[in-house]
């Protein structure tokens, strides 16, 4: 059977517009309920990470909303070291959207960032005190290459940031089994108790490869298989307290928080 | 500049797509039978790797990534859900403009290549690395050394399968293994030899 | 009747995706690490492949011939997109899972092979049991091969202990090969072995 070219013309127009409007339509009208659950999802690692919820435990809407009555969310100016409360209602911040946007992020420079592939972050980040009595601590969101994608997390630590509590990923696409075991329960219960960052804000937690932990109090086993997604979690830790991350603003959240 | 041939020596060697990543293993195993033939689509593939991936990079940075409308007047579009479709289909065009040239100028190599020359469109080193390209936001003048490195890393581990499977056609493998069972094992052993390459920061 | 069983039989073994059509071997290589994965892709490429290969058949007298595989891809590709938009929106862990396969999918020459092979040429019930035969020879090796991995690479199987590991105090000292993928490679070599072994008539010539 023959095909005239302007059939072929006609025939790819019509897959092209029918594909396209049931695609867009289904992606466009789940965005805000997709939206809704990322929010939800992140809000939900934040407590996890700080040890407010069990992990596997997945509150509800109330019950985050509850929680984050006693957190302060705080924008972090990295360029400066300045903290101010987040006002949702008239900051419109969203670090990691600004990352691209040529007003409001700068460009990194240095090996941590060449070695964590981050070319640029955004100027305002956001951290989070956590209030609650008893589970006093600081929740900084950290993210950096691994092998395949991107990993996004929050790293958790006592409020005098000497100490960590606990680490977390929320979003990578790894190899699932080896650079994906980031997300592995067991491979997260190792950092606890760790030793985080000195008075001038150098960090000594380290991620080594797995089995040469020689000093327990900072190195963290890497996971078996996957010496890039291990070490790249190093990578970024170094990075994001740098003096160009969070570092500036070290002093200023010991104060806030105590 | 030497940025641009460590990228390329990189792409090729310590991230060989084919025995570092295992991308492109569907084609990389069942082309490698002759040498001929190894070469024929490790060509055709750098080919199309090196059209495509500089392609999608234009397209990311004008039309997909968030904010990449703003010259269209729309810099709150993020289209980058789209991307995956995006750069499937210029794969596929380029793909399909490689098949209609090698049927007209070599339906030798056309008959030999088979169904495995149309699924050069899905072999997931040429996605891969417009992939890749993306998430550590290469330039348009980086893509092209990775692309071409890529390219040619996946091309010689083809050919060197093909030379190995060459040779073993003269000894005595048992009836069961013979071909595929041996071919697969023979990789096995040649990505444990890759592994040296595995973190080295150039 | 005896056609259609052969539809949905013959790729366990005698046809299969991976160690005969050679087909899927990259997501085979990925997903293999832990029977769980491997659980999770087998469905995923399931739900594709069936309908991928029901809408090709239905369209494939209006597919005109110049412009099939862009044709194909695009319909492959919406498949898996709007699948994980779905599950995105009304499954959120699930598809946290799924969207690191979303990619590795489209690109499974399992689909986009036998939409070629078999869609373009079948009406839509014998397609649609052929995705279904593939899709289950496809799932068979995937576990197969994440058993002996899980198995002898962490000393699990689904997440539970079997061997308890010299790192967590036990005596099982597990294998790294396994872990990586050329272990996968081995393992599948030596699955090909076994089915030639059986079925003599699949051997080939030379090498």
């Amino acid at each position: 059977m023959n095909y005239s070219n302007r059939y072929i013309v006609l025939f790819a127009a019509g897959l092209c517009l029918a594909l396209s409007l049931v695609v867009s339509t289904i992606a466009v009208n789940l965005k805000d309920i997709q939206d809704a659950n990322k929010l939800l999802d992140k809000q939900t690692m934040v407590l996890r990470v700080a040890g407010l919820v069990e992990a596997g435990a997945q509150p509800t809407l109330e019950e985050v909303a509850t929680y984050f009555e006693t957190i302060d969310t705080m924008v972090v100016d990295t360029t400066t070291g300045e903290l101010s409360l987040f006002d949702p209602a008239t900051m419109k911040i969203d670090p990691r959207k600004d990352a691209k946007a040529k007003d409001l992020s700068k460009r990194t420079e240095g090996e941590w960032a060449k070695k964590a592939s981050i070319k640029s972050i955004a100027e305002k980040q956001l951290v989070y005190l956590i209030r609650t009595p008893g589970k006093e601590s600081v929740v900084f969101p950290i993210y950096g290459n691994g092998l395949w994608s991107t990993l996004y997390g929050f790293f958790c630590v006592k409020p005098d940031l000497d100490e960590v509590v606990g680490i977390i990923y929320y979003e990578q696409k790894e190899t699932a089994g080896l650079g994906g075991e980031v997300e592995n329960p067991r491979w997260l219960a190792q950092w606890p108790g760790k030793k985080a960052l000195t008075q001038d804000g150098d960090l000594l937690v380290e991620v080594v490869k797995n089995g040469k932990v020689i000093d327990p109090s900072t190195q963290v086993d890497g996971i078996s298989g996957s010496t890039i997604t291990s070490v790249a979690v190093t990578y970024m830790l170094e990075f994001w307290f740098s003096e160009q991350g969070y570092g500036k603003a070290l002093d200023n959240i010991r104060q806030a928080i105590s | 500049m030497v940025e641009y041939v460590n990228l390329f020596l990189k792409a090729a060697f310590v991230e060989n797509m084919a025995l570092a990543f295992f991308l492109g293993m569907c084609s990389f195993l069942a082309v490698s039978k002759k040498v001929e033939t190894a070469v024929g689509l490790g060509l055709a593939v750098m080919f199309v790797l090196v059209i495509t991936t500089p392609i999608n990079q234009l397209i990311y940075d004008f039309l997909l990534k968030d904010g990449a409308l703003a010259w269209a007047g729309y810099p709150d579009a993020d289209l980058s859900f789209l991307g995956l479709i995006a750069y499937i289909s210029v794969i596929a065009a380029m793909v399909q403009i490689v098949e209609m040239a090698i049927d007209k100028f070599s339906p030798s190599l056309y008959a030999s290549l088979g169904v495995f020359l149309p699924l050069i469109a899905v072999n997931c080193a040429i996605l891969g690395s417009s992939l890749f390209m993306v998430q550590r936001e290469y330039t348009f003048t980086e893509s092209i050394p990775f692309a071409l490195g890529s390219g040619f890393g996946f091309f010689i581990a083809m050919v060197a399968l093909a030379a190995i499977r060459e040779r073993l056609k003269y000894s005595q493998v048992p009836g069961p293994l013979r071909g595929l069972g041996i071919t697969f094992i023979t990789t096995g052993l040649m990505a444990l030899g890759f592994q040296i390459f595995g973190g080295i920061q150039l | 009747m005896s056609k259609t069983k052969k539809i949905l039989v013959d790729p366990l073994h005698i046809n299969n995706p991976i160690t005969l059509q050679v087909l899927g071997i990259c997501s085979a290589l990925a997903v293999t690490t832990k029977l769980e994965i491997a659980f999770v892709m087998s469905a995923a490429l399931t739900f594709v492949l069936v309908l991928s290969n029901v809408i090709i058949s239905l369209l494939r007298n209006a597919i005109p011939p110049s412009i099939r595989i862009i044709t194909q891809l695009a319909i492959i590709a919406s498949l898996v997109i709007i699948a994980d938009q779905v599950l995105a929106a009304f499954a959120y862990q699930a598809s946290k899972q799924l969207s690191v396969f979303v990619g590795l999918i489209i690109t499974n020459c399992i689909v986009m092979g036998r939409a070629e092979a078999f869609a373009m040429a079948n009406p839509p019930g014998p397609a649609a049991i052929d995705g279904l035969g593939n899709s289950l020879g496809y799932s068979l090796i995937l576990i197969v091969v994440a058993f002996f991995r899980e198995l002898f690479g962490s000393g699990n199987l689904f997440g539970i202990e079997i061997m308890q590991t010299v790192n967590n105090g036990g005596w099982y000292n597990p294998n790294g090969i396994m872990v990586l993928s050329p272990g996968a490679f081995f393992i599948i070599g030596f699955i090909i072995w076994v089915q030639r072994w059986i079925s003599p008539e699949i051997q080939e010539e030379t090498n």
